[in-house]
């Protein structure tokens, strides 16, 4: 890996080098109840709308790459045939500025299913490759728990990778068009005492976790525990709202929907996001519903987040961002959630 | 107008269509006829034989029925079960014709003839507790919120035109808030009824940064009991949270639970 460094005040020269494309990443949105700051990642207008000491956006950066409603195909309807459009929605490259490890290791997830796989996604492929990713370090926050997931750092899926030395950044730089606006902003080459320094603000987030989540055989574990009575408790809870999965930056479940236009002309084909906590997730032509019960669907979600893709990957689906705890307003979050299904409350 | 409705060389009979009202604002026929970018394509794909608000001739033989309010008066129900009598489907039209909307709030004091003299003065007309369609007929579809959204009903029209299924989303408005991207209201100090209510408005209100009062009913996953919870949690009373269960009448059943625990839990407390 080549690495670089450069002094923070160049930092708006980088954005600005890269500001000939959309800019989107994090941003104030408001404030809460309390006076605390929120933030969602969006379309950035100016340097100035760039929080980097953003903490956990509302949202992730999933509707990048997979919009919450997209239309696939549509169609003009002749008297006996039609004639089927596709258009992959994407029209201009992104640069995201300023993304964190969870997420970017979110996409990589996201990448194994949705352009790795045996179907590989047209519409997602062409919107992943067309992003160009600045990462940014990070330090823990209550509710991160990427440590245990194994996600706290990004080893590839970004194109460069900022973290702060207190007066310069430090790159790690992977692709070659990373390379070269760093070389437009006169980049050096790191010292031995940067490198040392590297090391020690790492480690210093290592410390700082707070949330562990025990992830030893849980795969197991979970087939263990199947009828765990803790499924039905947080069952009580759940209102099978979809938050959870529409908040996550690795849930891509989703349903497709065809409607005909009012003046029976034309027709197009809808890809939503969907939850497996809904209630219709699982309900099939006839009237049938798999997952009738609010635990099922909930145990669900973690089976397939935490068994299911690790059999089929080798790696959890949950790349521990929090955001889905955080979201939840019936307070339901994974740490909670697999301790009291291992059996320690 | 009077070619031969087809989709795909598939021919189809326009539907003759009905438009009734009762007790209500008449707001969700106004939405329907509120279109003119579309008003001309729907009047393309079924016959309306009968709209007091958008036309004067009138005829009984009619295969759909939209209906528009809630049950007040016993004259009502003569009128409403000889429509029952006409159509072979009947749509209940908006909060008010589904759960009674509104205009239930009246059910909610004890004395109805306090109420009628409060609202009539000297001059009564004979009224009853307000109820939904259902209680006197059967509804075979009904079209949720106060008002409608009209994207909605042409989306319904056309299916039932072309024959394609017709379903309401069973989750909740937070599911369309979340994919709106809004912020929760409840973060921002205002409480909101999306966790139970029926989807499908695309979460109007909380697009607006409106808590929602629950105007298209329970969704058909409804944790009411959760929601007391969070009420409580963001500082908010059963009152509050009440009032807006209350308000358009959807969600009768799951309020009178409440209602009946309730008073324990508050004895316990002092
Ligand atoms: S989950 Fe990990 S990578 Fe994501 S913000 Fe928290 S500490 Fe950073
Ligand atoms: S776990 Fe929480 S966010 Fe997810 S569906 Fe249940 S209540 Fe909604
Ligand atoms: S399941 Fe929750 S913690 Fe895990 S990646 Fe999704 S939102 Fe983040
Ligand atoms: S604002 Fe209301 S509808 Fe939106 S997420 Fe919060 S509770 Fe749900
Ligand atoms: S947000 Fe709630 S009150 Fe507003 S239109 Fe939707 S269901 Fe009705």
């Amino acid at each position: 890996m080549i690495f670089k460094v450069f002094p923070k005040k160049k930092l708006s020269l980088l954005y600005e080098l890269l500001a000939v494309n959309t800019m989107v990443g994090p941003t104030l949105k408001g404030k809460d109840r309390n006076g605390k700051s929120l933030y969602d990642f969006d379309v950035l207008y100016t340097f100035d709308d760039l929080a980097l000491d953003y903490t956990a956006t509302i949202h992730s950066a999933k509707r990048f790459v997979l919009p919450y409603h997209e239309k696939l195909s549509s169609f003009d309807i002749n008297k006996t045939d039609w004639k089927k459009h596709v258009d992959i929605n994407v029209y201009k490259p992104l640069v995201f500025f300023g993304m964190h490890p969870c997420d970017i290791n979110a996409l990589n997830k996201l990448d194994m299913v949705l352009a790795g796989n045996v179907y590989p996604n047209p519409y997602y492929i062409g919107k992943r490759k067309n992003i160009f990713i600045v990462g940014l370090d990070c330090s823990p926050e209550p509710q991160c728990f990427c440590h245990s997931m194994g996600t706290d750092s990004a080893l590839h899926g970004f194109d460069m990778f900022l973290t702060d030395l207190g007066d310069k950044y430090f790159v790690e730089v992977l692709s070659a068009t990373a390379f070269d606006f760093l070389s437009q902003i006169k980049s050096k080459e790191p010292s031995k005492k940067d490198h040392q320094h590297y090391k020690q603000v790492n480690a210093l987030k290592n410390k700082n976790f707070a949330t562990n989540v025990e992830t030893n055989d849980l795969t197991k574990i979970l087939d263990l525990e199947f009828d765990a009575k803790a499924w039905d408790q947080w069952g009580d809870k759940c209102l099978s709202c979809g938050t959870c999965s529409n908040v996550c930056p690795t849930c891509y479940c989703y349903g497709v929907e065809e409607n005909i236009d009012l003046d029976l002309k034309n027709a197009n084909k809808i890809r939503s996001l969907h939850s497996c906590n809904l209630l219709d997730f699982a309900k099939v032509s006839g009237g049938h519903n798999f997952r009738p019960e609010k635990s099922t669907r909930l145990k669900y979600r973690y089976y397939h987040k935490h068994r299911g893709f690790v059999e089929a990957f080798e790696e959890s689906l949950c790349v521990g961002c929090g955001r889905c705890g955080q979201a939840c307003l019936a307070d339901i979050t994974p740490p909670e959630v697999i301790a009291s299904v291992r059996g320690k409350e | 107008m009077d070619q031969q409705l087809s989709y795909l060389g598939v021919p189809l009979t326009r539907p003759k269509v009905a438009f009734f009202d009762f007790t209500s604002c008449e707001g969700c026929q106004l939405q329907i006829l509120n279109n003119e970018a579309t008003l001309l394509d729907f009047l393309n794909l079924v016959e309306i034989v009968n709209f007091r608000e958008g036309m004067s001739e009138k005829s009984d033989n009619y295969d759909i029925a939209f209906i528009e309010g809630s049950i007040s008066r016993p004259d009502e129900i003569k009128r409403l079960e000889a429509i029952r009598h006409n159509a072979k489907i009947v749509v209940a039209l908006g909060s008010c014709a589904c759960f009674g909307g509104v205009n239930q709030l009246k059910n909610r004091f004890n004395d109805l003839n306090w109420v009628k003299k409060e609202v009539y003065g000297d001059f009564p007309i004979e009224t009853i507790e307000v109820h939904p369609l259902e209680k006197y007929v059967q509804v075979d579809l009904k079209i949720y919120g106060c008002p409608i959204k009209k994207e909605e009903v042409e989306k319904i029209v056309t299916n039932l035109v072309v024959g394609k299924s017709i379903t309401s989303p069973e989750y909740p408005v937070c599911m369309e808030c979340k994919a709106n991207e809004n912020i929760c209201l409840f973060e921002l100090g205002e409480p909101c009824l999306g966790p139970v209510t029926r989807a499908g408005c695309d979460a109007w209100c909380t697009n607006n940064r409106r808590g929602c009062w629950g105007c298209r009913g329970p969704a058909d996953v409804a944790n009411v009991r959760q929601l007391e919870e969070i009420m409580h949690k963001y500082g908010f009373s059963n009152e509050t949270m009440l009032d807006r269960l209350e308000c358009f009448g959807g969600f009768a059943s799951l309020t009178k639970e409440i209602k009946k625990t309730k008073k324990p839990a508050a004895k316990r407390k002092k």
